[in-house]
């Protein structure tokens, strides 16, 4: 979407990577051999990664700022830890496992569609109170639903979360999102941020827009939020609250707005930023923000907003070399 | 019936103390077109202020009240001019994101530095007077009466001075008023010591009726106060005064139906479901976007 | 002769204001017809409720004998016409490629999850976009600053970028708000040029506002005149040039107004 200096190496250079990559994760889970700390930093890293880009589909990409990813977060979480301790506990984690990261991902994804159609009447400071309303009563309904534990939590949740299934989601997520912003529905998501009523006027569904992005949004905070459960094995509605939410958008505006690789740079100077800042206890509350705040002021966009590493581009966006003019 | 009576008197007392805290939200909302999101903070951290003051000095009601009320007025002038106004012609979501953190700021840092909730001094010896089967404290009496005559004086000053009308003219234009030789800088500054002062009354009031203090009443407080701004019609004065009233019976009636974990449920369902159905607020009105 | 655009006793009022009153107007198929009419005389709102940004309070928008007011300005953009805006609204952040390609997808047919899924069809479909778009932006005289950011554009190549992204969307119609704002006489002239290569190439039916008389008068083959947000003359340029009506609403002001 701006300039690139760079071309993507080929393909097969890509996929070796990557499969490298998955072997690694593989090995490591395989014989141990990084030690307990590290392990768990490393999933940390790739579900902040997955709720990063996928927040900032709605907030960078599409310009709306919602502050309700923690809820479909909430909803991937206690959906996926039902499935997985109280109606398929039987099963072998091999299947069970992602079965319940999807209903996890699909229920939240569901809900982004509520709130997707209500994104058609009001946008900005609106929609940013509909989220947080949204936040607020899912997080008040968890607290009244006993089955799931009430304001307690939700105890006994099994050590699913493994470094593989994290890398997996992760590059499924990344695979994901990058199509659909380099397709019609990505650049129509873009088009809203920049002039929407530009972006009717030129056929833009603005509507199908606004709800493909929130409902992959929240399917991928959902996932992520699933993930998240199975790697703690214990939660309570007051993990979900505005802190969390606060702590993705400042992945994605440090990283920066409408950007695949901004959003992993944030999300991992984020992970980083808070494993240095956990001596510091309910201090690191208030360097978070502060953060938010001074990117804000000083580079609202982030490190790389609206630009993009050339490895996450398709190669048919890049500019035919001789044969045209 | 007594019951009910005395619950609407709880109800009043409550909608009171969200009204101030309302009007806040509405008028930096009406003149800057931005939510407040470190309103319903400051109205905590004041209530902070008045325990410290009362733990140096322990001053009379009348004192405690003024003298807060300037320090939060100050609070309030100060975070416009470091955070607010910088950002004041960026995109619009920067200013939200930023009232956000700034929140978040205030909040996490009075946590820090206090992790547990205060117990208050008792600022004022209530008086307990029966009328029948109802109850009514003094404390009641002078909490209503304080909000009430508050609203009633920036009602007048909105409507009747000139730095009232200057503010109402930046709501309605902020293009070209500044070009008429209105101080537009010191208008908003105003407009935000206002609010906050307003706020920091609310949080000696909040203090004198309930007093255990945490850091997490701008959360539990504030914010719901902004849900009676939005359900008046956030910007609409006015309106932030009768969602407030109406915030404050729907949340006492709740509890005497429902158990009092489903209150919060009840109250930003309520503000979903106005703002799908009347997305400006009972007493706001949509503006129009220029083609 | 048909009417490609129709325009029956259409009213627009904002609450107390009547933007238009009673607007009549018929856009045989193959011409250029013009409005002019000065500021303020309901020529935009026209164009906004043709195209569907406004739901006229009265009255019917009708399209190849359509009724086409109250759907949405998407779709009567899918169902072919076109618009630029008076002051240009580009997606500024956007590549010109984008610009153009944003405007193509109007007639792409794949499903957002296909999209996500890469499925072979949805590969197809970005390939053709972009070399369709490339051949468009080539035509336009813009395939060189293709991967620049539109908002870089000088105001000129904006002004034609604005031209070809509607283009993009193959049109029957097009909606020009003030093609010639901002131009000198010189640049006006190469813009007659251009808007004519505009019609026969494509040959798009063209509806515009101008407040350039020269441009309207040998441009167009049919002029009306609004004042008030209401229909004061139609006809030829001639026939318009020498109504007394016209010449004391508008043309009456002409010397101290351009």
């Amino acid at each position: 979407m701006m300039r690139w200096f760079k071309q993507p190496p080929p393909r097969g250079v890509l996929l070796a990577l990557l499969a490298a990559g998955l072997a690694a994760c593989f090995a490591i889970e395989q014989f141990g051999l990084v030690d307990d700390y590290v392990r768990f930093v490393l999933i940390t890293l790739g579900i902040n990664i997955i709720l990063c880009v996928s927040l900032n589909l709605v907030n960078g990409w599409m310009g709306e700022f919602s502050v309700g990813h923690a809820g479909f977060m909430a909803l991937g979480a206690y959906l996926s830890a039902c499935v997985s301790v109280k109606w398929l506990g039987w099963g072998d984690p091999l299947w069970m496992f992602p079965l319940a990261v999807m209903a996890g991902g699909l229920l939240a994804g569901a809900v982004g569609l509520l709130l997707g159609l209500l994104s058609f009447k009001t946008r900005g400071d609106y929609l940013a109170i509909i989220t947080l309303a949204f936040l607020m009563i899912v997080k008040s309904g968890i607290e009244n639903i006993p089955y799931v534990g009430g304001p307690r939590g939700f105890l006994g949740i099994g050590n699913h979360t493994t470094l593989l299934w994290t890398a997996v989601w992760t590059v499924l997520t990344l695979w994901a999102i990058r199509n659909l912003v380099y397709s019609r529905f990505g650049r129509g998501i873009v088009a809203v941020r920049e002039d929407e009523i530009a972006a009717n006027a030129m056929g833009v569904d603005t509507r199908k827009a606004k709800l493909a992005a929130f409902v992959v949004s929240s399917f991928f905070g959902g996932v992520a939020g699933a993930l998240f459960a199975h790697q703690l094995q214990f939660i309570n509605p007051g993990v979900f609250d505005i802190v969390k939410s606060t702590e993705i958008l400042v992945m994605v505006y440090l990283g920066g707005i409408g950007s695949l690789g901004g959003s992993i740079l944030g999300a991992a100077a984020f992970t980083i930023l808070a494993q240095v800042l956990q001596p510091l206890g309910t201090w690191r509350m208030v360097i978070l923000p502060l953060i938010l705040v001074l990117l804000m002021l000083f580079r609202p966009r982030g490190i790389m907003g609206m630009r993009e590493f050339p490895w996450f581009v398709p190669r048919r966006e890049f500019p035919a070399k001789e044969d045209k003019k | 019936m007594d019951y009910f009576a005395q619950q609407a008197i709880n109800a009043v007392q409550l909608g009171s103390i969200y009204a101030l805290i309302a009007l806040g939200y509405s008028m930096v909302y009406g003149v800057l077109v931005m939510i407040n999101f470190a309103h319903g903070d400051v109205f905590m951290v004041s209530s902070f202020f008045c325990f410290l003051l009362l733990l140096v000095l322990p001053v009379p009601f009348g004192a405690a009240l003024i003298i807060v009320m300037l320090a939060t007025a100050i609070l309030g002038v100060a975070i416009e001019r470091l955070a607010y106004r910088p950002l004041r012609n960026a995109p619009r979501v920067s200013a939200i994101i930023t009232a956000l953190g700034c929140g978040l700021v205030i909040q996490n840092t009075t946590l820090s530095l206090s992790p547990y909730s205060q117990r208050m001094p008792e600022l004022f010896v209530p008086v307990l007077q029966h009328f029948g089967g109802v109850t009514v404290s003094s404390l009641q009496v002078l909490i209503i009466g304080v909000s009430v005559g508050l609203m009633i004086a920036l009602d007048f000053f909105i409507r009747k001075t000139r730095y009232g009308m200057a503010m109402r003219a930046i709501a309605q234009d902020r293009i070209s008023v500044p070009l008429m030789g209105v101080p537009v800088n010191q208008i908003i500054a105003m407009t935000f010591a206002i609010g906050a002062a307003l706020g920091g009354a609310a949080g000696v009031l909040y203090a004198s009726a309930y007093p255990v203090i945490s850091a997490t009443m701008g959360v539990l407080v504030g914010w719901k106060a902004f849900v009676a701004a939005v359900i008046g019609g956030i910007g609409n004065v006015r309106g932030a005064v009768l969602g407030a009233y109406v915030l404050g019976a729907v949340e006492v009636f709740t509890v005497t139906i429902l158990p009092s974990t489903y209150r919060d449920l009840v109250v930003y369902s309520l503000l979903l479901v106005i703002l799908v159905f009347k997305p400006y607020g009972l007493l706001g009105r949509p503006s129009v976007q220029k083609v | 002769m048909s009417a490609l655009l129709e325009v029956r006793d259409v009213t627009m009022r904002f609450g107390g204001l009547v933007a238009v009153a009673d607007l009549n107007l018929e856009v045989t198929q193959g011409h250029a017809h013009g409005i002019i009419g000065p500021n303020g005389a309901g020529k935009t709102t026209a164009f906004n409720v043709i195209t569907g940004i406004y739901t006229p309070t009265a009255g019917d928008v009708l399209f190849r004998g359509e009724i086409i007011s109250g759907r949405r300005p998407s779709a009567i953009a899918r169902g072919g016409i076109a618009r630029t805006f008076q002051n240009i609204r580009l997606f500024r952040d956007l590549t010109v490629l984008d610009n153009v390609r944003i405007a193509h997808d109007a007639h792409a047919r794949y499903s957002w999850p296909g999209a996500m899924v890469q499925l072979p069809s949805a590969r197809r479909a970005e390939q053709e976009s972009i070399e369709h778009c490339t051949d468009l932006l080539e035509k336009f005289g813009l395939v060189d600053a293709a991967y620049e950011r539109a908002g870089d554009l000088p105001y000129g190549s904006q002004r034609r970028l604005e031209i070809a992204r509607a283009m993009a969307l193959q049109p029957s119609l097009l909606l020009l708000d003030e093609p010639a704002a901002g131009m000198n006489s010189a640049e006006t002239l190469k813009l007659v040029e251009f808007l004519g290569w505009l019609r026969d190439h494509f040959s798009v039916t063209m509806l515009l506002i101008e407040h350039h008389m020269q441009l309207v008068m040998t441009f167009c083959d049919r002029i009306t005149v609004l004042d008030f947000g209401k229909t004061i003359a139609e006809g030829s340029p001639d026939e318009v040039r020498n109504d007394p009506k016209v010449i004391e609403a508008y043309l009456g002001q002409e010397d101290g107004h351009e």
